[in-house]
Formats: C-alpha cells, sequence, structure tokens
C-alpha cells in the first residue's frame, strides 16, 4: 500500500510513565515527532532514546509494564502498527538471501507476491545508492557501507509514512557515515523521521529538530530548530559552531 | 596435502598397533595383527558386504525419520508455548534412555527385521537433533524478530522465514552429530537380535574367536560411519552456504 500521497503524518507521545527493573525511566513524559520532518533525539547511552524508539515502534523493550494504547497517538487518530519503517544499528540482512532479497523481504514476510513493477523499483533504488551491480550479491560479500545502503533501499521499499532510526549509522567509519548520511537525507523525502543518535554533528546534519534526552527519569532539556535544508554540510562554520555549542551544553 | 596428513597419521596408527604387539606379544585371539586384520577383510570382503548393506539401511533410514522426528519436535517446542513446559522434560528424558537396555524391548515390540534397528537408530538420534534445531529457534537475534513484526509478519511466517533459516546451522551441527550416532545405532540393535548386518557379523565372530573378522568388520563400520559424516557434512555445507562452519 502506497501511503507517500496522504498528508504527513505527526505522532505525539502524551504523559509517559514508565520504569525499567523498578527504576524511572519516563515520568509524565512528552514527546512530539511533526509530520513529514526529521525528529533528532540525542542522549547518552542508557538515557532512554532507544527504549523511546521501540515504544513507538510497538515492539518489546523489556520494561516493567505494558503502556496504554493512548499514550501514543498520530494526527490521523489510527494505530501506528502497518505505518512504519524500521532501520536499526545492525543492517539486519538475513545472509540465507541475496542482496535483492533482501531488500524486498518485506513482502516475503507479509506473504506478498513481488510484482515486476516492485522488483524494477528496488533495482532502481539499488541503483541511486550506487549497488546496482550488487542485487545478486550474498550479503557476506558486502563491505559495512554496503549492508547499510541495502538496509537503507529495504526501508524505503516499504513506502511507510513512518521511519523510525536507531543509530543506523553509528557502526560506520566517518566518512561511509556522512556519505549513508546524505542518501538518507536524499531520499527519505516527505517522511516523519525520528533518529535517534549520540553523534551531536549527525543530528545537527540532518535533523528539522534536535531534541537532547537526559536525566532519570529521561526530560526533553532543549529542543534546537534547524532551519536550512539537510543535508548541512560537515565543514558548515555555523555547524560545528553549533555542535560546539551543544557539546558543552550538553556536558 | 590434507589427504597425505590423514595417509601419515592412519599409517603411524598401524605402526603403533604393530608396535604394541611386537613389546607385549599379544595372541592374536585378544589382539590381531594389523596384516592378519586386511587378510580378513579380503578373505571374507563378499561375506563383509553382504551384511554392511542391510546395516547401511537401517543407519539411513533412522537417521532420516530419527531427524525428521528432531526436527518436528523442536519446531512444536518452538512455536508452542504450551508444548514446552508439558513436552520439554520428555525431550530430555529421551537422552537419559538407556538404549542398551531398551533395546532388547524394541525387538520384541518391533519384530527382529529392520524396524527395531532403525528405532534404536531414532532414538540416539532423536535428542542431538532436536536439542540443537530448538536451541537455535529460541537463539534467533531478537533484532530481525523485531523486524519482522514492524513489517507485520505473522507469527507462523517470522517462524517459516526468519526462525527456521536462522537455526539452520543450529540443526546442522545436531545432525552432524547424528550422522556419527547413526550407523552405531544399527548396530547396537542388531546385537540384540538380528539375524543379518554388520553388528550380528561381530557378534557371531566374537562367539567363534575370530577376532581379525572382528577388527575387519570394526573398520568397515568406521569408514561406513566417516563417509556418512562426510556426505553429511558436504550436504550441509552447501545448503547452508551462510554459516560459519563452511
Amino acid at each position: 500500500m502506497n501511503f507517500s500521497q496522504n498528508k504527513p503524518l505527526s505522532i505525539s507521545v502524551n504523559n509517559l510513565s514508565l520504569k525499567y527493573h523498578h527504576h524511572p525511566l519516563f515520568d509524565q513524559f512528552n514527546f512530539h515527532l511533526p509530520g513529514g520532518s526529521w525528529t533528532c533525539l540525542l542522549g547518552v547511552s542508557g538515557v532512554g532514546k532507544s527504549t523511546l524508539l521501540k515504544l513507538i515502534a510497538g515492539l518489546p523493550t523489556g520494561v516493567d509494564h505494558a503502556i496504554d494504547s493512548s499514550v501514543i497517538v498520530t494526527s490521523d487518530g489510527r494505530p501506528l502498527a502497518g505505518r512504519i519503517a524500521y532501520m536499526a544499528q545492525q543492517d539486519l540482512l538475513m545472509p540465507w538471501l541475496n542482496v535483492l532479497e533482501n531488500c524486498l523481504i518485506g513482502h516475503r514476510l507479509r506473504g506478498q507476491a513481488v510484482s515486476k513493477e516492485e522488483k524494477n523499483h528496488a533495482l532502481d533504488l539499488l541503483r541511486q545508492v550506487g549497488l546496482e551491480k550488487a542485487a545478486s550479491l550474498k550479503t557476506s560479500q558486502l563491505s559495512g557501507g554496503m549492508r547499510q545502503r541495502v538496509a537503507l533501499v529495504r526501508t524505503l521499499l516499504e513506502e511507510r509514512p513512518v521511519v523510525l532510526m536507531d543509530e543506523p549509522f553509528s557502526a560506520l567509519d566517518a566518512i561511509t557515515r556522512l556519505k549513508l548520511q546524505d542518501l538518507a537525507a536524499d531520499l527519505l523525502i516527505g517522511k516523519t523521521v525520528l533518529l535517534v543518535t549520540h553523534d551531536p554533528l549527525e543530528a545537527l546534519r540532518l535533523g528539522d529538530r534536535v531534541c537532547i534526552l537526559r536525566g532519570a527519569p529521561a526530560e526533553l532539556s532543549e529542543i534546537l530548530v534547524m532551519e536550512s535544508p539537510r543535508p548541512r554540510s560537515p565543514e558548515d562554520v555555523n555547524l560545528l559552531k553549533r555542535q560546539a555549542e551543544l557539546l558543552a551544553q550538553w556536558r | 596435502m590434507k589427504f597425505l596428513r590423514y595417509f601419515v597419521i592412519a599409517f603411524a596408527a598401524l605402526l603403533v598397533w604393530q608396535g604394541v604387539i611386537w613389546v607385549f606379544h599379544f595372541p592374536p585371539f585378544i589382539l590381531p595383527s594389523p596384516f592378519s586384520v586386511f587378510n580378513s577383510l579380503v578373505t571374507h570382503c563378499l561375506l563383509i558386504a553382504q551384511n554392511a548393506w542391510p546395516t547401511v539401511l537401517e543407519a539411513l533410514l533412522g537417521l532420516l525419520f530419527g531427524g525428521l522426528a528432531g526436527i518436528w519436535a523442536a519446531l512444536c517446542l518452538s512455536y508452542f508455548r504450551w508444548a514446552r513446559s508439558w513436552f520439554l522434560p520428555l525431550l530430555i528424558t529421551s537422552q537419559a534412555l538407556p538404549i542398551f537396555a531398551i533395546a532388547p524391548l524394541l525387538v520384541i515390540w518391533f519384530g527382529y527385521g529392520i524396524a527395531s534397528k532403525i528405532v534404536v537408530t531414532m532414538l540416539m538420534i532423536f535428542f542431538p537433533v532436536a536439542s540443537a534445531f530448538y536451541d537455535g529457534l529460541r537463539r534467533t537475534p531478537s533484532e530481525w524478530l523485531d523486524l519482522g513484526q514492524v513489517m507485520g509478519a505473522s507469527r507462523l511466517r517470522s517462524l517459516w522465514k526468519i526462525r527456521i533459516p536462522s537455526a539452520l546451522p543450529a540443526l546442522g551441527s545436531g545432525l552432524r552429530v547424528a550422522a556419527t550416532f547413526a550407523p552405531m545405532g544399527a548396530v547396537i540393535g542388531e546385537w540384540v537380535g538380528s539375524s543379518r548386518g554388520l553388528g550380528f557379523l561381530m557378534l557371531n565372530a566374537n562367539a567363534r574367536m575370530q577376532i581379525d573378522l572382528m577388527f575387519a568388520v570394526l573398520f568397515v563400520l568406521i569408514v561406513l560411519t566417516l563417509i556418512l559424516y562426510f556426505t553429511v557434512d558436504k550436504f550441509l555445507r552447501k545448503m547452508i552456504f551462510w554459516s560459519s562452519h563452511a
């Protein structure tokens, strides 16, 4: 189902209270993801960024109790299930499938036949990320950067209005990471994106809004609004200045 | 180079064997020499071949049916949550069964023919296959399951498209162990009650003090086991190409 023509979907987390092993993780926490824009969530390890992302995705988090369905609401009032594409820190490519089959894994998992148009669309996206010759390769033949590009194509092929990314580029080297950030920014247009990261430069390059999560229970301590179009150049002096300010405040 | 290494190991073992006989002067009915075993192998090659075929058939059928039973049990334990508490103790008990003690019972229940030997073989390999595959299914990386859930995979499709392929390397490990147990299971069944097979031939040779023939049969049994193991291993490496075993 193609959701791309619909109005961008915004998501609100309302009064979230959550404990993890009896420790308060969130207490009356509120968070908003504006539709059609990128929200970057920055924070140190263990503060609850990934837990928040997984709660929005409806995934198991190991927390003490289930949350009420009214805590996470969408702008159109319909459930989020089936409208999310997910990209994790690991590429999650399945080694028994080749590159093209991994890109189209969503169809296999839903029991849907893959049409010729969808296959051509997948091949076209592989070409856009520079992997036009890799369609029949085994995943073991790919480098780390290539694997995350395949994961990005897989995410795009889902054609979901919401994209949740949990530190998707953190395992890559610096140069590959910048290239993947550029690709993601160019291809994920019109989606409501939540990017969880611990890299301030990544957040500032890609986010329309950069939110810092800190404390226990976690709170949003800072929300920066970025006005220039993404991806912002890593050599931009103003960007680097903002990164320095951010780090100073964060520490 | 690999075959040269195997040849050197085999030759060294034969030298040690012969050396032990020379040093300790064992009589032939206790420890026959490598030459007399080889001589017996040549002299009785037709008899050994006629009796090898039933043992091979029992081992292969036992491996097939025992493997399928183990795979089915692991899938049920993995998919049906209630099955774990009720049937997991039974799975563990199957390993605790003393095969030598219940083999005579199986001959009484299934007869003197091939069926009792197949059942003995199945019992020997059921647990390694079931436990290895079940372990693999349980250890499916949760991140893959998360991806499947977000993408809308049903529980059954998640089992079929994610859990089972993910667990195949573990199943392969279980099948490799099973391949080494299968000929042993067939022989144990023959020892208890049979009229043909390598186990039957060993018992007869032992009763007639034809220890060189016993050793010759043992050698053939070892070779058959190795052939079965390496055949299964080669097949698994081809089918489960992404496994680190390859």
